[in-house]
């Protein structure tokens, strides 16, 4: 279906935005009132935006676009941009390189719970504020596993005057997550007896994400990472529903982001701002890995506790890890392939 | 068919649509009444959808951790009741029933007002609804065979434009007074029937295919869904019927209604097994696999939102099960539309409240947030039903007046 699709738009690059209208007026839809509900929708009342947003609407799928289609909708989306926000920015469309496959590791040994990645990563990323706050990495605390022999009479199986053998949890494991455990606000960390589980998208070899989208608007980069067309999703959220590690965030409002907060340096698969009703998540910082520069959570970092490289190549970080730390990713069982690796020394 | 009978077709088709839409107009104070209510609470969509088009789903009870609410629940279970209508077609045409035979079309009406009701939720789940061009083949991209949602769309488009079709068909050969061409309706029936159970079973899948929502990772869901569908969508029919048969000339006999009945029974009586099977695979081993439906039953954590409406659900269907097996009740012409009614809501509550809304609790870093549907879904979701009981009304009153005959071609000395 969609080869053919392919082929057919490679035929002919050259479609312009008065033929995709000229397509939607003979299917009797109007090209002017779904304009109309596109700028309702977006709740924009600015004409220029309006025009952008027009433009848009027929936009066609990024990966099905051309090199000058590319072009043009990056064009449109710095005019938008830097009328929205009155500053000049760059929005790139690096493709991924040949030879790169990105691979992340993470050593739960170190981390200290600082949320500094998190902050990072929103300034980093273009994240919605202020009002409506959206974090991309989550920091889980966990609490020290503890053997209570108070509790060996709690919780065990019901009927024990029956001369049934019960016995409660004594031994709370380490890693049992209980509700709010990402909401921590201690003074300071890292807290005695906790540790942390920093999770974000683990860019899964086999996304589930992408195999439930409807409309192909998240798919997998050759470099391995798992992106989203921001102007093709259409805000089905089943993407949501089916990720093994709750890394996938909704747009439910129009993001606030100040202008003098902006990251003015984009990508088009990446950190520019997005609009409400999609869905976005860690790509691991496009608009910088494909400069060769490392994510801003790794920059970040206090401890070192994040790793990453080319997965590649056998000399990278991130390999010499896999090949000689203790390794282990999270929800194996899902069968996934997660290239976000966790690691003890 | 040559040109001249394409016209008379084309024209005599017109005619009946003029005629019908005519027909729909002429109705007593109660239709009015009726109409003028659905209409009203029809119309809460539209303020309803201009806020949630204009500030997004902040507007909802949603959240990252709970992202499919009220819309999707009551769209999972409106998929039943249009598939249920395969319970009126089926022992019509398949065993020949013959007083269902003469009213079956009025269960495709009911599969029409359906299937337009989930696609309006489906719409109002979409953060973009402006992007839907996005799935249409061809212009868009529509990620088949991978993305169970896109054999939904498959599922339930070609199942509408079989309802529509064959629906249609029959009514306008009715309002010509001509048999109809079975060589080619009498196997787009059958076809509806079949295609009547992929519905439900494509939207079990697109839920129990995600192992991430252990409640839902479930075998048993297809056929728990098409059972409670089987149960939920005759009790809806026997309503309709007793509302036709109390105020139009049609007469739908008694052996139509005890017919019904007894598919909703067992069908009932099957749900209650599935669901106690359930209950006990979950619960037995009590892995943290079942603290979704332990969410759902008890509560976890001091959060019960859910329990009420799976306990309510659970007395509603368990009491009109009980009820219905004593025939003295079930063949009681006036109380059996109530007791359908209760079973009804009680199928609602259990698998769209009690089964959609918790799927999502714990999240799959094991937190547990409560969703409280917002006013705006609740008014969304009122005007929906109502649209769907308006569209449902004008087609079941057109259908009745055609299978009166009230609407009936006649042939014009100069046409």
């Amino acid at each position: 279906m969609s080869d053919d699709i392919k082929k057919d738009r490679a035929e002919e690059p050259e479609l312009t935005d008065q033929s995709r209208r000229s397509l939607f007026k003979t299917m009797g839809l109007g090209a002017a009132s779904l304009a109309g509900a596109a700028a309702l929708v977006t709740g924009s009342d600015d004409k220029a935006e309006a025009r952008t947003t027009f433009a848009e609407f027929f936009q066609k799928n990024y990966r099905l676009m051309s090199e000058q289609e590319k072009k043009e909708s990056v064009k449109r989306l710095e005019t938008r941009y830097e009328e929205d926000y009155g500053r000049k920015v760059k929005v790139g469309y690096e493709p991924a390189e040949e030879g790169v496959l990105f691979g992340y590791a993470l050593n739960i040994q170190k981390c200290i719970g600082c949320r500094r990645c998190v902050k990072a990563c929103v300034k980093e990323n273009n994240q919605s504020r202020h009002t409506t706050e959206i974090e991309w990495i989550r920091v889980i605390k966990l609490e020290k596993g503890q053997f209570s022999e108070a509790a060996l009479t709690q919780g065990g199986y019901p009927g024990g005057d029956y001369g049934i053998q019960v016995g409660g949890n004594a031994y709370r494991n380490a890693g049992l997550i209980l509700e709010g455990q990402h909401y921590y606000e201690p003074e300071k960390v890292p807290e005695k007896d906790s540790f942390y589980l920093p999770m974000q998208c683990m860019q899964c070899e086999k996304p589930p994400c992408v195999k439930v989208c409807p409309v192909r608007t998240t798919y997998r980069d050759p470099d391995g990472v798992v992106v989203i067309d921001y102007n093709w999703c259409i805000g089905c959220r089943m993407c949501m529903g089916a990720c093994p590690y709750w890394a996938r965030r909704f747009n439910f409002a129009h993001p606030t982001l100040p202008a003098k907060e902006l990251n003015t340096d984009m990508h088009y698969l990446g950190n520019r701002p997005r609009v409400k009703g999609v869905v976005e998540k860690c790509h691991f910082c496009l608009q910088r890995t494909r400069k060769g520069r490392y994510t801003s959570c790794i920059e970040v970092c206090p401890v070192g506790a994040r790793k990453f490289g080319n997965l590649l190549d056998p000399e990278s970080e991130v390999r010499r890890i896999l090949d000689r730390k203790r390794v282990f990713r999270l929800k194996a069982e899902f069968n996934t392939y997660p290239k976000f690796f966790y690691f003890v020394d | 068919m040559n040109n001249n009978s394409i016209v008379r077709f084309i024209s005599t088709f017109i005619c009946f649509g003029i005629e019908t839409a005519l027909y729909l107009l002429k109705g007593g104070l109660k239709f009015y009444i009726w109409c003028f209510i659905l209409l009203s609470l029809g119309g809460l969509v539209v303020i309803g959808g201009a806020l949630q088009g204009y500030y997004g789903f902040i507007v909802t009870g949603l959240t990252d951790q709970v992202t499919w609410g009220l819309y999707l629940a009551n769209f999972v279970f409106l998929v039943g009741v249009a598939a249920a209508a395969v319970t009126v077609v089926f022992p019509g045409y398949v065993y020949k029933h013959k007083e269902i035979k003469k009213v079956a079309v009025l269960g495709e009406m009911l599969a029409i007002a359906a299937v337009s009701m989930c696609m309006i939720f489906i719409l109002f789940h979409m953060g973009r609804p402006d992007r839907l061009w996005h799935i249409f083949p061809g212009i868009g991209i529509f990620n088949w065979p991978n993305s169970m949602l896109t054999w939904d769309v498959v599922a339930l488009n070609v199942y509408l434009a079989l309802n529509v079709v064959c629906g249609f068909y029959y009514l306008y050969k009715k309002y010509m007074g001509e048999p109809t061409n079975d060589r080619w309706y009498i196997p787009l029936v059958y076809i509806a029937c079949v295609w009547a159970l992929s519905i439900h079973t494509v939207t079990a899948f697109l839920m129990n295919t995600m192992p991430t929502r252990p409640m839902w990772a479930h075998s048993i869901l297809p056929i728990k869904f098409i059972i409670t569908a089987f149960a939920a969508g005759p009790a809806f029919i026997i309503i309709a019927f007793s509302v036709i048969r109390n105020n139009t000339d049609l007469d739908i006999p008694d052996k139509v209604f005890h017919f019904l009945s007894q598919i909703v029974v067992w069908c009932l009586g099957i749900a209650l097994f599935l669901t106690i099977s359930e209950l006990v695979t979950e619960l037995y081993p009590g892995t943290e696999h079942s603290f979704s439906l332990v969410y759902t039953i008890m509560g976890k954590h001091g959060l019960t939102m859910i329990v009420p409406f799976f306990w309510t659900a659970m007395v509603f269907m368990v009491g009109s099960f009980i009820l219905l097996l004593n025939p003295k009740i079930r063949k009681n012409l006036t109380i059996l539309p109530y007791i359908c009614l209760v079973a009804f809501v009680g199928i609602w509550l259990e698998k769209g409240m009690a089964f959609v809304l918790p799927g999502f609790n714990p999240s799959p870093i094991g937190e547990f947030s409560e969703y409280t549907p917002s006013i705006v879904e609740i008014i969304n979701c009122i005007g929906t039903w109502a649209i769907g009981l308006f569209i449902f009304t004008i087609l079941a009153k057109g259908a009745v007046g055609v299978l009166l005959g009230d609407i009936k071609y006649k042939e014009y000395p100069d046409s």
